[in-house]
């Protein structure tokens, strides 16, 4: 054909071929760059996605470790685990809450009450936060829940432990109780997973949440292999558990246990110590809550019942009350003046009544002309005032302080409540006015701003027959502080104690003799007015008010002339320090000689007063309900 | 090409380098979804290794076809093709968002796989017919827009992205090799760079979010970003050679979604490893070349034209998905030919090789007989 036409298809030729190696040069291009940015991907960046890429595949189901036990000093479980079988609901796989609660109770047979804490827990729960139907269950309830669960979407049946606490009620002050984590005790711990598993339960107050670290342990990990979808493909090497560490205490369960059943229906605490070593070998509040209950979770009923019980059984009366020291102060006061110099031979006419200024302070009976010992055995009122005028404040507060009155001392609570012993300065301190001699007065026996609580009580008891500081020690594992040796003589050391005896053997607490041969107590009897006393209520100490009684206090050690325990009780309205009080202490120190005679003088008491604990509880807790218009318990089936 | 006193001579004259090649790439394709089941050759690599085998024997038939037969068969396709998408439309019910397939019974087809050969076929036609001087004239080019642009916007609606922009890239390659003037593709790239926030503003919520997600995988972890991270994450964590064969955990625990699709080159990467993948790409890479080659060797224009555009529809078939599967580009559905379970793109690639080896027996022949 003709020139033109033959070129441009050579030059359509050219072109193509030119347009073919950019093509495939731009094809070369892109394949390089897909390989270079998979060698980014699989080589520079392995290692991040190698991560991702296990940490997609691997989880970790925390397994929760076994709580630690709280034992007593010989070993005895004061807290332990109790295999059992548990029902929860997970409010975030719930669908139908109300049917799958109705059918749950329904073969749980739960009480109204319960139904009613499982509402209001679901109402108030986070989602992710499972709550508890029920703890302890018996296997046929298990099994029955177990066999439903398709049609109980959101409820969980599993196997756990339970805390157990075997002394029941007599611990609940001092090993508080457990409980599933709170939203805001979740959020404390950076969101923690394992307090989202059902069945964990963490300190919630007492020794239980101050040793929480001790007694928790490490959860372990069940390390799944899950799909993208949760489910299960194989479970690899679990990361193994450690059981949380064992909290061994100071206390003598069984001294403690009789001690708390000894204290009866009275509202009060009781502290015996081994002054050799400041063991605290009890120290029961009576009365308490059940631990156990608490650990289950306790209904709205049964915590209304508690908070409104006027006997205070939420509050660990040996470390958090206060009380006023009434006379339990005079052996310490008569230290003091020893100290300063007062003759313990001069006497001072007691005439039943003492004028200071225009206020008149009365002692409870005319005692005659008394010497210091007299003054201390028959805790006569006016030897005090007078003697402690005389040398003034200044000079009083100090022997009192190192007795332990006032002191802070490092226990596993975070609420206890140290009281006051006032002095002039403290005075200006706290209430911009100078002191008078009605402070000294008052300080005198033990009332006005004096404020003790029933530990430190029985601390003075232990120093006083000792001479030495004796630092009260909790946990068996803590070293022992060394005593130091208090600043008194020797002799007069001697002479108080010889007070004290006088005090047991022929004195105000003449009662409360121990049964024993060979071992005698010295003590000190107290009665605390708790309000301004009408000239016709004084000398009565079984006012119908049991709120306006006076309480009543006993302190005591053993054996008077080798001490090995001192003992202190303080009972809220109990009355007349020796009536009440001292048989208290009587009863718990023989136990600590001859727990024989101590069980029978026990048995002869819970007769007198209606059974045991047990007994009494049951007819407490049937009464309140009925007086509350509730109906009563259902009996429980084992 | 084998020769052999052996091997028949009709057997012997087939590109057999080429069928090895795309063998060993199906082949690895079922070892990677046997392993994407879970250890197990059902319900994927069975029923894969029995549609290679189907279109390979198609494959393989068409490289008898003559250049005329292919020639006079380019517009009837293209047309016939047309028809079918609109019969999506049309005929098709819109029971779910998406509407791709025509149901005819038993067969289920999807018009807009045929539409990547056709296009090609039809512009290489065109070109053909349009003389040599006239290419650069405007009569040469509006054509080719309207066979291009009308199937386009057909299967853009359906909606189908992936598709679309293949069918897109397919023409315009043709197109760009025929000679049109330069102008035309770089005024067109400059427009879209310029309208794409617009086209954006036009998308659906599912595309556009896709695009969202590309842009910052990070944005969304567990939803539309989820795809990208946990291809990404399958990707590097198998390293330089791979967790081994039924070893991928992303894969086996279903981290990694759509495994035995549209990401699983993810899939083969965390078991092979980078070497698994160069060797894919690699093989990938000389499929293409041999079809380039085809093309380069042509000696007529539509045979030029139809190779390379061919060549290009395999090119693009997998850039894209690795692109995708990487995170170098957004997921608009591109499945990796030979390898992803799936019918339709098997069909397609195979009809693509199956014209390149027909184009290729009459380059040899033409060859021999001009010797």
């Amino acid at each position: 054909m003709s020139g033109p036409i033959r070129l441009t298809t050579a030059h359509q030729s050219i072109t193509f071929s030119r347009r073919m190696l950019v093509l495939g040069g731009a094809q070369a291009a892109i394949g390089t760059m897909l390989i270079g940015r998979m060698g980014w991907l699989s080589v520079a960046q392995n290692q991040k996605y190698q991560l991702l890429s296990e940490s997609n595949r691997v989880q970790l189901i925390p397994v929760p470790p076994r709580r630690g036990w709280i034992i007593d000093r010989k070993g005895k479980p004061i807290a332990i685990n109790r295999s059992s079988f548990r029902v929860d609901i997970i409010p975030q796989q719930l669908v139908d809450g109300p049917k799958v609660v109705a059918e749950v109770t329904k073969l749980l047979k739960l009480p109204s009450d319960e139904v009613d804490r499982i509402n209001r827990e679901l109402a108030v729960s986070r989602g992710f936060q499972p709550v508890s139907v029920a703890d302890n269950i018996p296997y046929d309830q298990y099994a029955a829940i177990t066999v439903r669960l398709p049609e109980l979407p959101g409820i969980s049946a599993s196997r756990g432990f339970t805390r157990f606490y075997p002394a029941g009620p007599a611990v609940g002050q001092l090993v508080g109780y457990v409980g599933a984590a709170s939203a805001a005790e979740y959020e404390r711990e950076n969101k923690n997973p394992l307090l989202l598993i059902p069945g964990v339960k963490i300190g919630k107050e007492g020794i239980e949440q101050t040793m929480e670290s001790t007694l928790r342990g490490m959860p372990g990990g069940q390390r799944v292999e899950v799909t993208a979808r949760g489910k299960l493909v194989k479970e690899l090497d679990p990361k193994p558990d450690r059981s949380g560490g064992t909290v061994q205490l100071t206390i003598d369960a069984d001294l403690h246990e009789y001690a708390a059943r000894r204290i009866g229906d009275q509202s009060s605490s009781v502290v015996v110590l081994d002054v050799t070593n400041g063991d605290i070998l009890a120290m029961p509040s009576m009365p308490s809550f059940d631990p156990n209950a608490f650990s289950d979770g306790i209904s709205k009923n049964e915590w209304k019942m508690l908070s409104d019980d006027d006997h205070l059984p939420l509050v660990d009366k040996a470390l958090e009350s206060l009380y006023p020291s009434g006379s339990t102060i005079k052996p310490s006061m008569a230290m003091a003046l020893l100290n300063a110099g007062i003759d313990r031979k001069q006497r001072v006419n007691c005439t039943g009544a003492f004028q200071l200024g225009n206020h008149t302070f009365h002692c409870d009976k005319r005692h005659g002309p008394v010497d210091m010992d007299s003054a201390v055995v028959h805790s006569c009122d006016v030897y005090f005032y007078t003697m402690c005028l005389r040398v003034g404040a200044e000079k009083l507060s100090p022997m009192i302080r190192s007795m332990g009155f006032g002191e802070k001392f490092d226990l596993p609570f975070d609420n206890q409540r140290y009281g006051t012993i006032p002095d002039p300065d403290w005075m200006m301190r706290k209430y911009h006015r100078k002191w008078q001699g009605y402070d000294t007065v008052n300080m005198s026996i033990g009332q006005g701003m004096v404020l003790i609580n029933p530990l430190q009580l029985a601390v003075m008891a232990s120093r006083l027959a000792t001479g030495k500081r004796v630092i009260p020690r909790l946990l068996k594992n803590k070293p022992i502080t060394p005593q130091a040796q208090l600043a008194v003589d020797e002799d007069h050391l001697n002479f108080i104690h010889k007070a004290m005896w006088g005090v047991v053997d022929h004195g105000t607490a003449a009662a409360a003799k121990l049964p024993l041969d060979g071992i005698q107590m010295a003590g000190k009897t107290g009665t605390a007015q708790t309000h301004n006393l009408s000239a016709g209520e004084r000398g009565n100490y079984t006012a119908s008010q049991w709120k306006l009684r006076d309480h009543s206090l006993f302190m005591a050690f053993v054996p008077f002339d080798n001490p090995r325990y001192a003992a202190a009780t303080i009972v809220e309205h109990g009355g007349f320090g020796a009536a009440v009080a001292a048989p208290l202490i009587r009863d718990t120190i023989t136990f600590l000689y001859d727990k024989q005679k101590a069980l029978e003088a026990l048995n002869v008491f819970e007769q007198s007063i209606g059974g045991n604990p047990e007994e009494r509880l049951a007819r407490k807790t049937a009464a309140w309900r009925s007086a509350n218009g509730l109906p009563p318990l259902p009996t429980k089936q084992a | 090409m084998i020769t052999s006193a052996i091997i028949p001579k009709p057997l012997a004259r087939l590109p057999w380098r080429l069928i090895f090649l795309v063998s060993g790439i199906a082949m690895f394709g079922l070892i990677v979804l046997y392993s994407a089941a879970g250890g197990s050759a059902q319900p994927w690599a069975v029923k894969q290794a029995v549609v290679f085998l189907f279109f390979l024997g198609i494959a393989v038939a068409m490289s008898w076809l003559r250049e005329a037969t292919i020639k006079s068969l380019a517009f009837p396709l293209y047309g016939l093709t047309m028809m079918m998408l609109i019969g999506v439309e049309a005929l098709g019910f819109v029971s779910k968002g998406a509407q791709r397939w025509l149901d005819l019974g038993p067969i289920r087809l999807q018009p807009s796989e045929f539409m990547k050969p056709a296009i090609v076929l039809t512009l290489a036609r065109f070109y053909e017919l349009v003389p040599a001087g006239e290419t650069r004239k405007w009569r040469a080019i509006w054509p080719a827009f309207v066979l291009l642009g009308v199937p386009a916007f057909l299967i853009l609606v359906q909606p189908d992205l992936g598709t679309c922009i293949m069918v897109v890239l397919c023409g315009i390659t043709v197109m760009f090799l025929a000679g049109l003037p330069l102008w035309i593709f770089i005024v067109p790239a400059g427009a879209i760079a310029v309208a794409a926030p617009i086209a954006y503003g036009m998308l659906h919520g599912y595309q556009r979010k896709r695009i969202d997600v590309f842009l910052d995988p990070e944005s969304d972890p567990l939803g539309a970003g989820y795809h990208i991270a946990q291809s990404k994450i399958a990707i590097g964590s198998g390293g330089i050679w791979g967790k081994g064969f039924l070893h991928g955990s992303q894969s086996h625990l279903d981290y990694l979604p759509e495994g035995h699709t549209d990401f699983v080159f993810a899939t083969m990467a965390e078991e092979w490893g980078l070497a698994g993948g160069i060797l894919l790409i690699l093989a990938f890479g000389a499929v293409i070349r041999w079809g380039m080659r085809v093309s380069a060797g042509a000696r007529t224009r539509f045979a030029q034209l139809t190779a390379a555009g061919l060549s290009a529809t395999i090119f693009f078939y997998v850039a894209i998905n690795l692109m995708m599967v990487m995170g170098l580009a957004p997921v608009v559905g591109v499945p990796l030919p030979l390898v992803s379970f799936g019918g339709s793109a098997v069909m397609t690639v195979m009809l693509c090789l199956g014209l390149l080896m027909a184009l290729e027996r009459q380059q040899r022949t033409a060859s021999r007989g001009s010797s």
